[in-house]
């Protein structure tokens, strides 16, 4: 007993003390170079193709044309089946991916840096509204969008991060938490303060007049263009907390739209997985609760990290997708989750519930204990591969994760 | 018959996305409408409506800035009254900020941080998870007072020894009443604060002690229950002595009540032997006991009212209880005491043992059958047993479980008196009396038997006392001042009658 605490209280510090700082864009194979031809990295824990949903298979499609790997979406689709493409969860290889999470060599991937502990962590680079590929579109615009990703936008993001020494990302989430963003469904503010501090070096590093305005009317377009970097900083300040012996706080979260997976401190690399569920959220217009896939994206690093849904208390819009939830009982969710939380985060703290913290280090003894499971703030994404987002909601980790992990943690210390 | 679809754009309105996407099913949902969407006309969001077959030119010519309604419907009747719909949400903004319902901690751990200068936990939930809730309030230093019931005696005594060496207070398990700093817990009444300190393993004794002596002018300090099962001998009083602990160290407490049913000889022993070391002079009530050696310090009593008065410095013994002035009950001779307090009906067993009567009872006191065995003499049931309460509420709290023994013992020609008890005070129903008397006159006969009842509360419970003994008057019951006033009326009337 007195051996968790002392290692989560370990995990706890490292959080804490974690300084994310978005420092570079590289491609994917500078990136991690273990990332070799063929091999696709996605969301959520381990899956074959074979247990794929629609929209994951769709992304592979799209991202074997992408990689010229294949030549259309139906050659791509009978290698996938074939076995001719190797596939890895992001987390792996110090990565994640929203959605779909789609990761290949040529992709030019964002490099959070944990300037205290020296580690660094990737996303690539939000795609936008609409038609994308981490919502398993896999047509003509999508994959011309990726290209102009690698080729252009994220090389002159890179040259701009470089030229200013990074942009530290602590301080710009606590502020976007004043400003409504939960980091999760809502980055608008974080968003635009980081559109507000790239600006000018873009401007200053940009080759053209017109490279520059498309770069910043695609990152002004965009009121998700901060969600990727918020995960890539996810993973950043998790992966030191990682192998604490004992310690019971989740250092991952993710789906890959079949099943959540979650990894726990004290019980290292492994991961203890079950079913996804279904969000439960609103519409766009069209599409209802039948077109829905289930719960996908390593996204949910960032609740790991005490955002999202644990700081719904922050973004009172956000709470309206739950349906009957009034905005101004959003706090109740972020007081819910810290129920299951260890501490509170100093720095992240949330005005209107007088500068409380956000939950920080989700304790799985705590959630076995109370039945309360982490909730998600997230996208829907629909089921049928290519046609993209349809909802947003919000969904609860599915509890059995949490029941196997904590057999597992007990386990690892001698108790059975 | 083909769909009709509708535009209107509003130049230069703006709603945030999740508010226009929540306003949107409201419409959608409306009987007619096959599709419906509010929504800022951004490039992505006209591409959304027109997938959705939402959209004419109208729409298509939105600007970022401007708001489109789009709705589809089956007929010309049905658009309209969505479109009216839609604009009649766009128009009426909320009228008032929610403040919203307050939070609760769902964990005794979040709890402890709302209120982190707390030092005791009520635990109410299901008998099952009452020990470990308890455990886990007595390792964070609180004191737990348990309510709830159905806990095995072993764990009770098991739990109730870790605590001691914590040096924490265990109330319970089925600690129905307390009063700790002037806050009554469960069911507890408005009492005046003063001297007295109530340490009780029973609920409905402690009410009622604490009760008359606040009516005779004095106050309590605490009123600390222990749980009807701590001085059985598995148990050992841990509790009842670490109370008496407590209330011997506390300044403003003068003097120590005990209730309790009469525990085994070593329990009492152990109990008195505490109370002999304490400065503080002590009434103990173990209510149907006999007459037992006591300390110097304390004086034994047999019956609530008795322990008020003592614990007053107050004499019982020439306490005439209040004339009758009331008819004989001819014809008839039976007593059946209908109790909804447990101890409440103890009291009036110990009255009727000493008078002399034959009595029995479904939870005798010593020296009394019980009517599984002897169903003769005068009645007295306590009608909170377990065996009248298993799946239904108490009868304090739904006083209607009384309802069909007393219509019962209304219509037995046998029957010259009912006694009953009316407890008021928190947790109690709102209005005991008033129930009563409803039943009362429904099932009035020519030749009733007489009804006596005495009210357990005071006027400043949000029953009031003189509220309720007033409705009881005026339906012709016969209400005593106290518990033990009313047994002795119902005794009087037989001796009288014989």
């Amino acid at each position: 007993m007195q051996r968790i605490e002392k290692a989560n209280q370990k995990a706890i510090d490292r959080m804490v003390a974690g300084d994310p700082v978005l420092v570079d864009v590289i491609p994917a194979a500078r990136a991690i170079p273990a990332l070799k031809d063929r091999m696709i990295l996605h969301a959520g824990p381990p899956i074959e193709w074979g247990r794929m949903c629609g929209p994951m298979r769709g992304a592979i499609m799209g991202i074997a044309v992408f990689e010229g790997w294949a030549d259309d979406l139906a050659e791509a689709e009978s290698m996938a089946a074939a076995g001719e493409f190797e596939f890895h969860p992001n987390h792996h290889f110090d990565a994640v991916g929203p959605m779909t999470g789609m990761t290949t060599f040529s992709q030019p991937l964002m490099v959070v840096e944990n300037a205290t502990y020296g580690n660094r962590a990737y996303c690539a680079i939000n795609e936008g509204l609409g038609k994308v590929m981490r919502f398993g579109g896999n047509d003509a615009e999508v994959l011309e969008r990726l290209c102009w990703l690698r080729d252009d936008f994220g090389p002159s993001l890179g040259r701009a991060l470089r030229h200013m020494d990074g942009l530290p990302l602590k301080s710009l989430v606590a502020r976007g938490l004043t400003m409504g963003d939960e980091m999760h469904q809502r980055n608008v503010a974080c968003s635009g303060l980081t559109l507000r501090a790239l600006s000018p070096v873009l401007a200053a590093t940009s080759d053209t007049n017109e490279a520059l305005a498309k770069a910043l009317a695609f990152m002004g377009d965009n009121d998700q263009f901060f969600l990727n970097i918020a995960m890539a900083m996810g993973k950043s300040i998790m992966d030191p907390v990682r192998d604490i012996e004992g310690a019971s706080v989740v250092t991952a979260m993710c789906r890959n739209g079949t099943d959540f997976g979650i990894r726990v401190s004290g019980t290292g690399d492994a991961w203890f997985t079950s079913p996804v569920e279904m969000p439960a959220g609103l519409y766009f217009p069209g599409f209802t609760e039948k077109d829905a896939n289930p719960d996908m994206g390593d996204s949910t690093i960032v609740e790991t990290i005490g955002l999202g849904g644990f700081a719904m208390g922050a973004a009172p819009a956000v709470a309206g997708f739950v349906g009957a939830g009034a905005a101004s009982e959003a706090g109740h969710y972020t007081r819910t989750m810290s129920e299951i939380a260890i501490a509170e985060n100093p720095e992240w703290t949330i005005p209107s519930m007088d500068y409380l913290g956000v939950p920080t280090g989700i304790d799985i003894r705590l959630v076995v204990e109370t039945g309360l499971a982490p909730t998600i703030n997230t996208g829907i994404a629909h089921r049928e591969p290519g046609v993209g987002q349809v909802g947003a909601g919000v969904v609860r980790a599915p509890m059995a994760c949490f029941e196997k992990a904590l057999l597992a943690l007990a386990a690892s210390l001698g108790v059975s | 018959m083909s769909a009709v679809i509708i535009n209107e754009v509003r130049k230069g309105f703006y709603l945030d996305s999740v508010a226009l996407m929540r306003m949107s099913r409201t419409v959608a949902d409306l009987d007619g409408v096959e599709e419906a969407a509010m929504m800022m006309g951004t490039p992505s969001n006209i591409q959304i409506m027109e997938d959705a077959g939402l959209l004419e030119e109208l729409g298509k010519s939105a600007g970022g800035g401007d708001l489109i309604i789009g709705i589809r419907a089956v007929d010309v009747a049905s658009v309209e009254l969505a479109r009216d719909k839609a604009n009649e949400q766009l128009d009426a903004p909320a009228a008032r900020g929610g403040d919203g319902e307050a939070w609760r901690p769902r964990t005794l751990r979040a709890a402890v941080r709302e209120v982190p200068d707390a030092n005791l936990a009520l635990i109410s939930v299901p008998g099952d998870f009452a020990i470990a809730e308890a455990r886990k309030a007595i390792r964070r230093g609180l004191h737990a007072m348990i309510f709830s019931d159905n806990v095995e005696v072993e764990a009770e005594a098991e739990l109730k020894r870790e605590a001691q060496d914590l040096g924490r207070l265990v109330m319970g398990p089925d600690c129905g009443t307390a009063i700790i700093n002037g806050t009554p817990l469960a069911f507890a009444n408005v009492v005046s604060r003063g001297g007295i300190g109530i340490v009780g393993a029973s609920g409905t004794g402690t009410q009622e002690v604490s009760c008359l002596i606040s009516q005779y002018g004095g106050g309590i300090s605490h009123a600390i229950g222990v749980g009807g099962r701590d001085l059985n001998s598995e148990v050992g009083g841990i509790s009842t002595v670490m109370a008496i602990d407590s209330l011997c160290h506390d300044q403003a407490t003068e003097h120590i009540v005990l209730i309790s049913k009469p525990p085994p000889a070593e329990v009492a022993s152990r109990v008195l032997d505490r109370i002999a070391i304490s400065r503080k002079p002590a009434t103990i009530c173990f209510i149907g006991a006999s007459d037992l050696p006591m300390p110097d310090n304390a004086t034994q009593v047999f019956n609530l009212r008795a322990a008020a008065r003592a614990a007053l410095g107050l004499d019982d013994s020439n306490q005439a209880t209040p004339k009758v002035s009331f008819v004989s009950v001819s014809g008839r001779s039976q007593i059946q005491g209908l109790y909804s307090g447990g101890t409440l009906c103890a009291e009036a067993q110990v009255l009727l043992r000493a008078a002399e009567l034959a009595i029995c009872s479904n939870a005798p006191v010593p020296g009394v059958p019980n009517l599984i065995d002897a169903n003769t003499g005068h009645r007295l049931l306590d009608l909170g047993d377990d065996q009248y309460t298993q799946g239904r509420p108490h009868p304090m709290i739904e006083p209607g479980v009384r309802d069909d023994a007393i219509i019962a013992a209304l219509n037995n020609p046998e029957i010259a008196i009912i006694l009953v008890d009316v407890v008021i005070g928190y947790g109690a129903h709102l209005d005991p009396a008033g129930h009563l008397v409803a039943v009362l006159s429904a099932n009035s006969l020519p030749d009733a038997p007489l009804v006596i009842a005495s009210v357990t509360g005071t006027d400043e419970d949000p029953q009031v006392r003189s509220a309720q003994m007033a409705k009881l008057a005026d339906a012709g019951v016969q209400v005593a001042p106290t518990n033990a006033d009313a047994a002795q009326w119902a005794i009087e009337l037989i001796n009288v009658a014989s």
